[in-house]
């Protein structure tokens, strides 16, 4: 099987959203960066499914130079090569990544064979857009399932499990197709460190798109209102727990 | 401007999409699948869709439902509720007419500029979405569900014309739960990191069995392996609303924050008194978890004998 997985670099945000000053991006001096968590759990799915079937992974990000690092920490947790469309750290809005990806994906398929099955997490944690798989779905011609928490692959076909109140639906869909995942569908692997290792020489190309202008246009952030109560110290210690209990009898929670 | 409004079978927040919807003017038209009462949400045509290709829940038959009543009611604007399902569908909508779709918004102005929430809720986006026709799903919660007085909704029988969809819901497996559920319950206690271990947890169980609350935990546990994931609050788990929400050992990041913010009341444990989540947390108390759960868990057996 031949898998794409696209994942995206995003902050880890800590305990408090802080802005820059023109309100137009999360202040990320001081902050790390991750995959976004569906992606991580995309991206230990195909490895998973690659382990099971043969073939190879492919992972994919559209971001700043620095997403070369979410590429390399998923080439140590299993995946074979990466593709980096390399942006200049300005937002792309969800039509202009699905375009940048798609042509990505044609580019790539006529080198090196058609995907059997493309990932995408359900939703990126910073934006929240919830379409970027589905527009790339349509562009391709391919069938798309999302919110998936179970995935396989059997005879030409996948089967995936979405989490529904009650129990599971399952969709079964002919390959090729696109899939976006939830977090939970799996837990991810720590790399090993001759993982990590080997994930340095592993190809990553680069490829530098143009940024179409934004339909969906961001104007500014705005950190809601609600950040920042003091919390009410009920005591320390063991001691504390009388006036716990007394709480909670006056909210109603305890006999 | 007329509005067509995606009205999910059973959905509650359909009702909270159809208020925002309203909102933005009129008339509102819906798009159901069943017969329903919508006119005293302000609904003036409910187009009710029926056609062999939607016996089970297909994504793409839904957004050509949506895709011809757009044809034929040229609305300025069609709202979802921001459930998985409208957003799936308003997606599928914006991919087949090349138009943008703004996903979880919270407030919309008359000149097209809309909120939307980021970061599961932790931060707010002000938008503008360059289209004639604005495609937009509504953040559960954040609108509330009203109704107008005497309304009586048209109902009207429609008939798309669909093709084959491969994508659908082709069998469902139940599964049996065991316990509270945690989006359902009362209380939930709650552990991170600070819980220390799998084993950690059997304080934390050990309350909750007293105060009839169901157990959660952090995003660091479940990526430890102490809990599964069916057990994680947070924006990538499950979005909890109890009365009270007991954080034990819980550091407070906005992935956490955004699954539990919902609580009434929050109640932090923690050793760190400069904790994010002590600025979140209705209550506190300081030190080490390991033995002030115990000793609630005491305080409580004392008083219920």
């Amino acid at each position: 099987m031949r898998i794409l997985v696209c994942v995206k670099r995003v902050p880890l945000t800590g305990g408090k959203m802080v802005l820059t000053a023109d309100d137009q991006a999360l202040e990320t001096r001081h902050l790390g960066f991750t995959i976004s968590p569906h992606e991580e759990c995309g991206v230990e799915e195909a490895v998973r499914l690659v382990e099971e079937h043969g073939g190879e992974v492919t992972v994919l990000t559209l971001g700043p130079t620095e997403a070369e690092e979410q590429i390399r920490d998923s080439l140590a947790n299993g995946a074979d090569r990466g593709v980096h469309l390399v942006t200049d750290g300005e937002e792309w809005d969800p039509q202009g990544t699905a375009s940048a990806i798609v042509e990505a994906v044609r580019a790539e398929e006529q080198a090196g064979g058609g995907f059997d099955l493309i990932v995408f997490g359900n939703e990126s944690a910073d934006s929240g857009n919830y379409q970027v798989g589905i527009r790339v779905a349509y562009a391709l011609g391919r069938p798309v399932v999302t919110g998936l928490k179970g995935l396989s692959v059997r005879d030409g076909r996948a089967r995936g499990e979405q989490e529904v109140p009650g129990g599971r639906d399952i969709y079964e869909l002919p390959l090729p197709a696109v899939v976006s995942v939830l977090e939970g569908i799996n837990l991810p692997r720590y790399p090993s460190v001759p993982a990590k290792l080997r994930a340095r020489s592993k190809p990553v190309e680069q490829v530098t798109p143009e940024r179409p202008a934004a339909r969906l246009e961001k104007q500014r952030l705005v950190v809601p209102p609600g950040q920042g109560k003091q919390a009410e110290i009920l005591g320390e210690g063991p001691e504390a727990a009388p006036a716990v209990v007394q709480m909670m009898r006056e909210i109603g929670v305890a006999g | 401007m007329s509005v067509l409004v995606l009205v999910e079978p059973a959905e509650e927040l359909s009702l909270q999409a159809l208020s925002l919807a309203r909102g933005l003017g009129g008339p509102v038209h819906a798009l159901a699948f069943e017969a329903a009462e919508l006119g005293a949400y302000g609904v003036e045509t409910v187009h009710v869709a029926e056609h062999d290709q939607l016996s089970s829940y297909a994504p793409g038959a839904w957004a050509a439902c949506l895709d011809q009543l757009v044809d034929r009611i040229q609305p300025g604007a069609v709202v979802a509720a921001g459930t998985n399902r409208g957003n799936e569908v308003l997606a599928h909508l914006g991919a087949r007419r090349d138009l943008p779709f703004a996903a979880n918004c919270t407030a919309v102005g008359s000149d097209g500029s809309v909120t939307r929430v980021r970061w599961g809720g932790s931060l707010l986006e002000e938008a503008r979405i360059d289209s004639d026709l604005k495609i937009i799903s509504v953040a559960p919660h954040m609108v509330e569900a009203t109704t107008v007085n005497g309304g009586t909704a048209n109902v009207e029988s429609f008939e798309p014309d669909l093709g084959e969809e491969v994508v659908r819901v082709s069998g469902h497996e139940d599964t049996v739960t065991a316990g509270i559920s945690l989006a359902e319950a009362k209380v939930v206690v709650s552990g991170g990191r600070g819980v220390g271990s799998a084993d950690g947890f059997g304080i934390l169980e050990e309350l909750a069995g007293l105060l009839n609350a169901a157990v959660g935990c952090s995003r660091v546990v479940t990526s430890a392996g102490w809990r599964p994931h069916t057990d994680q609050v947070g924006q990538t788990g499950t979005k909890v609303a109890p009365d009270l929400y007991i954080a034990c050992g819980i550091s407070g990041a906005t992935q956490h924050i955004a699954g539990c913010k919902g609580a009434k009341k929050i109640l932090a444990i923690n050793s760190d008194r400069e904790a994010a989540i002590l600025a979140n947390a209705d209550y506190a108390v300081i030190g080490d978890l390991a033995e002030i759960v115990p000793a609630i868990t005491a305080e409580l057996r004392k008083a219920q004998s």
